[in-house]
C-alpha cells in the first residue's frame, strides 16, 4: 500500500508549510502554558484577570468559527443575499448582549451558566438542567467545526478522505485542551484571532487588486429589472470578467436579490412536486411571504443566539469587573464586525470566476471557496497564488482549532466542573478533577469527532445556525429574564428553558436527517429511512421552514411559559431576591457583592 | 433573620432605590435595542415592498446589499459606544445619588 504517498501527491508546499506552521504555534502555546497553569481554577476560567484587550480578541478568536472563516463565504457563494444575515447578525448579537446581558452577568461573580442558573435561583437541581444545554449546544456547535477540518484537510491533501482529515484535527485539539486548559487557550486565541484577520484580509486585497473589487464583483450580477446590456455596460466600465455559470448555480436576480435560493427552498420544492400547471400560481401566493417568515426567523435566531452560547459567556467572568466586560463587549463588536466585511466577497467573487464548484458535493462544494479562490492568480503571479492559499488555509484552521477547543474546555468544563465536581464526587481532591479533566476532553472531543464525520453533505454556516437557534430558544431567555424580571421562579426558569431549547434541538435534528437522506453519498444510505419526511415536506412547506428555522416559535414559546409557571409557582420566588438583584445592576462601586456572599455564608451557616 | 453583618435598612437596600435603578438601566437598554431592531427587523421589510427601489445600484452594490454587508456594521459600533459612554455615566450618577443622600 503507498497511499500515503498518493496523499502526498499532489500537495502543493506553501499551502502544506502555512497550515503546518499555524497547527505548530497552536500547539506549542497550549504546551508552553500547561506548564504555567497549575490550579484547577486556572484550567475553568485563567485565573479571572485578563485585561479588556487581550480578552476581546480571546472571545473573538474563539468566536470566529469554521461557519465565519469558510462557511459564510461558501454560503453567499451559493444562495446569494439572503446568507448576508449570517455575518451581520453573528457581529449584532453582540449588542443583544452588551445591553442586557454581559455587565450584570458579570455582577453577579459565577464560573459558568450553570453557576449563575444555580445561584440566582438558590437550586443545585436547576444546575442539572442548566448543564445539559453547554453539551446540547456544544456538540451542535462543534459538527460544523469539525467539516471545516475535513473540507481543508482534503483540499491541501488532494487524495484524503474527508473523515480522516476530521479523526485527525479532533485528535490534535483533544490532546492539546487536555494538557493545556482554558489559561493557554486566552493567549491562543487572542493570537488566533489576528492570525484569521490577517488572513482574510491580505488575500483578498491581494485578489482584489488582480480580479476587481467588491463592488464591481457584486454589479457583475444582473439585478431586478436589468439587462445583459446594462450589465455589459457595468462591467466594461469596470472591467470585471466572468466564467459561464454551470447549470446547478441560482440565475442572477436570485442570486443578487432578497428572498433567494436560501430562503425559498422550502417553497420551491412544494411547487415543484405540483403539477406543472398549477406552480405558478402557487409560486406567486406563497414564495414571497413565506421567505420573509423564514428571514425573520433567522435573525432572531442568530440575535438572541449569540447571547446564550456557553463558551462565548463563560469568557465574560474573565473580565474583571461589569465596566470591563461591557468595554470587552463593544471591542469584541468591532472587532469581528471588521472581521465580517471580507469573508463575503470571496463568495461573490467565488461566483464570477470559480464556478465549478457550485457542481461540487460536501468537501469538493462552495465550502472550499476561501481556500482555493486565492490560486486564481497563480496563471499571472505563479507562486504568489499558492502562498495566498496557504494563507486562507492557516486561517482555516485557526478558525477551525479556537473555535473546537473553546468548545471543548466549555463542555469539559461543566463535564468535570459540574457533573463530577458537584453531582457525582463533591469531595473529590483538586487533583482528582484535574484528572476528571482531561478524560471529560477525551470524552467530549471523541463524540464531537464521531459525530463530524456524519455531516459532510450540511453546509457549515447552515449547521452553526441551528446552535444559535438552540442556544437562543434556552439561554438567551433563562438568562435575560433572570437577569431583568425578580419574579422568575425555579420551576418557571426550567419549564421554559428546557421546552423551548429542546423544541428547537428537536427541529434542528429533523432536517438534518432530512437534508442527509436526500445526500447521494453514503450518508444518503445510512439515513435513507428518513426520505419520507422530505416529501412530508414537500406538501406543507410553512412546517418545513418552522423546522428549519425554528427562533421564530420556540423564542416566545419559552418566555411565554416562564412567565406563566413562574407565576403560577410565585411563592417559590428565591426569598432574598432583592439582594440578588441589587448585585445584579448596582454599581460595584456600592460593594454589594461582598455583602451578599457575606449574608449567604451566614446565611447557609444556620 | 440573624446575620450579623450589614443593615438592611439603609437606602441602598430599599425598594424604590432597586426600581430606581433598574428601571434607569432597562430604559437605556430598551432605548439602545428599538433603534437597532428598527433597522434590522427594518431591512426585510422594505426589501418586501419596494424591491426595485432596494435594487437600485450604488457603485455597483444594490442598496441593499450596500447596507446590510457594509453599512450595518458601523451602525452598530456607534449604538454600542453611545451605550456604554450613557451607562457608564448612569452608574456614576447612581453612587453620587448614594452619597448625596446618605450625607443627608
Amino acid at each position: 500500500m503507498n497511499l500515503p504517498l498518493a496523499f502526498f501527491g499532489g500537495v502543493d508546499p506553501w499551502i502544506f508549510t502555512f497550515s503546518f506552521i499555524t497547527v505548530a504555534i497552536t500547539l506549542w502555546m497550549g504546551f508552553r502554558s500547561a506548564k504555567t497553569s497549575k490550579t484547577a481554577s486556572d484550567f475553568f476560567v485563567a485565573g479571572r484577570s485578563v485585561s479588556v484587550g487581550w480578552n476581546a480578541s480571546a472571545i473573538s478568536g474563539e468566536y470566529l468559527s469554521a461557519a465565519s472563516f469558510m462557511g459564510i463565504a461558501g454560503m453567499v457563494m451559493s444562495s446569494g443575499y439572503d446568507a448576508l444575515w449570517y455575518p451581520v447578525c453573528y457581529a449584532c448579537g453582540y449588542l443583544f448582549l452588551l445591553l442586557f446581558i454581559a455587565g450584570p452577568l458579570r455582577r453577579f461573580g459565577a464560573y459558568t451558566i450553570p453557576d449563575f442558573a444555580e445561584g440566582r435561583f438558590d437550586s443545585p437541581m436547576f444546575r442539572k438542567i442548566a448543564v445539559c444545554f453547554v453539551l446540547f449546544i456544544g456538540f451542535f456547535y462543534t459538527m460544523p467545526q469539525m467539516k471545516g477540518a475535513g473540507v481543508t484537510l482534503a483540499y491541501i491533501f488532494p487524495g484524503l478522505p474527508y473523515w480522516v482529515g476530521v479523526v485527525l484535527v479532533g485528535a490534535v485539539i483533544t490532546l492539546n485542551v487536555a494538557l493545556g486548559g482554558m489559561k493557554g487557550i486566552t493567549l491562543v486565541q487572542a493570537v488566533q484571532y489576528w492570525i484569521k484577520l490577517f488572513a482574510i484580509t491580505v488575500p483578498i486585497f491581494v485578489l482584489m487588486a488582480v480580479v476587481g473589487f467588491y463592488n464591481g464583483q457584486v454589479g457583475a450580477n444582473l439585478a431586478y429589472g436589468e439587462t445583459n446590456a446594462s450589465a455589459a455596460n457595468l462591467n466594461h466600465a469596470t472591467g470585471i470578467e466572468r466564467k459561464p455559470l454551470v447549470a446547478k448555480a441560482p440565475a442572477d436576480p436570485a442570486w443578487i436579490a432578497p428572498f433567494g435560493p436560501l430562503t425559498t427552498k422550502a417553497v420551491n420544492a412544494a411547487a415543484a412536486a405540483l403539477p406543472a400547471e398549477q406552480r405558478a400560481a402557487f409560486l406567486a401566493e406563497h414564495q414571497k411571504p413565506y421567505s420573509l417568515v423564514y428571514t425573520y426567523s433567522l435573525i432572531i435566531a442568530l440575535v438572541c443566539g449569540t447571547a446564550g452560547l456557553p463558551h462565548i459567556l463563560v469568557r465574560f467572568y474573565t473580565n474583571p469587573d461589569g465596566v470591563a466586560a461591557k468595554k470587552t463587549t463593544m471591542w469584541v463588536m468591532i472587532l469581528i464586525g471588521v472581521f465580517y466585511v471580507f469573508p463575503p466577497v470571496f463568495g461573490v467573487i467565488g461566483r464570477n470566476l470559480m464556478p465549478e464548484l457550485y457542481s461540487g458535493v460536501g468537501a469538493k462544494g462552495t465550502d472550499k471557496v476561501v481556500l482555493e479562490l486565492p490560486t486564481l492568480i497563480s496563471a499571472k503571479y505563479g507562486v504568489v497564488g499558492s502562498i495566498l492559499s496557504g494563507i486562507t488555509c492557516a486561517g482555516a484552521f485557526a478558525a477551525f482549532m479556537s473555535t473546537f477547543s473553546g468548545l471543548l474546555v466549555s463542555m469539559t468544563g461543566a463535564l468535570a466542573h459540574d457533573v463530577y465536581g458537584r453531582m457525582l464526587r463533591p469531595k473529590s481532591s483538586s487533583a482528582e478533577r484535574m484528572v476528571a479533566f482531561k478524560l471529560a476532553a477525551i470524552l467530549i472531543g471523541g463524540v464531537a469527532v464521531t459525530l463530524g464525520c456524519f455531516v459532510e453533505p450540511l453546509e457549515i454556516n447552515f449547521m452553526v445556525g441551528q446552535a444559535f437557534a438552540i442556544a437562543a430558544a434556552s439561554y438567551f431567555p433563562l438568562l435575560f429574564m433572570s437577569v431583568w424580571w425578580r419574579g422568575m421562579t425555579m420551576k418557571g426558569a426550567a419549564t421554559g428553558m428546557l421546552t423551548g431549547g429542546l423544541c428547537a434541538l428537536g427541529a434542528a435534528a429533523l432536517t438534518n436527517l432530512g437534508t442527509l437522506a436526500l445526500d447521494k453519498g453514503p450518508m444518503g444510505k445510512i439515513f435513507a429511512g428518513f426520505a419520507p419526511l422530505n416529501g412530508y415536506w414537500a406538501e406543507h412547506p410553512l412546517l418545513r421552514i418552522l423546522c428549519e428555522q425554528p427562533a421564530i416559535w420556540s423564542v416566545p414559546l419559552a418566555i411565554t411559559l416562564m412567565i406563566v409557571v413562574s407565576k403560577a409557582t410565585s411563592a417559590q420566588v428565591p426569598a432574598d431576591i432583592r439582594m440578588k438583584m441589587l448585585v445584579l445592576h448596582a454599581p460595584e462601586k456600592l460593594g454589594l457583592k461582598q455583602e451578599y456572599i457575606q449574608d449567604h455564608q451566614a446565611g447557609a451557616g444556620h | 433573620m440573624s446575620s450579623p453583618t450589614p443593615n438592611h435598612d439603609d437606602v441602598v437596600h430599599s425598594e424604590p432605590f432597586l426600581r430606581s435603578l433598574m428601571r434607569r438601566q432597562l430604559a437605556l437598554s430598551i432605548a439602545c435595542a428599538a433603534t437597532f431592531l428598527v433597522a434590522l427587523l427594518g431591512l426585510p421589510l422594505l426589501n418586501y415592498f419596494a424591491p426595485a427601489f432596494m435594487a437600485t445600484r450604488l457603485a455597483g452594490f444594490t442598496l441593499s446589499w450596500l447596507i446590510l454587508g457594509v453599512l450595518f456594521f458601523p451602525f452598530v459600533w456607534i449604538i454600542s459606544y453611545v451605550f456604554i459612554k450613557r451607562s457608564l455615566r448612569l452608574e456614576e450618577a447612581e453612587v453620587q445619588d448614594l452619597h448625596h443622600v446618605s450625607q443627608k
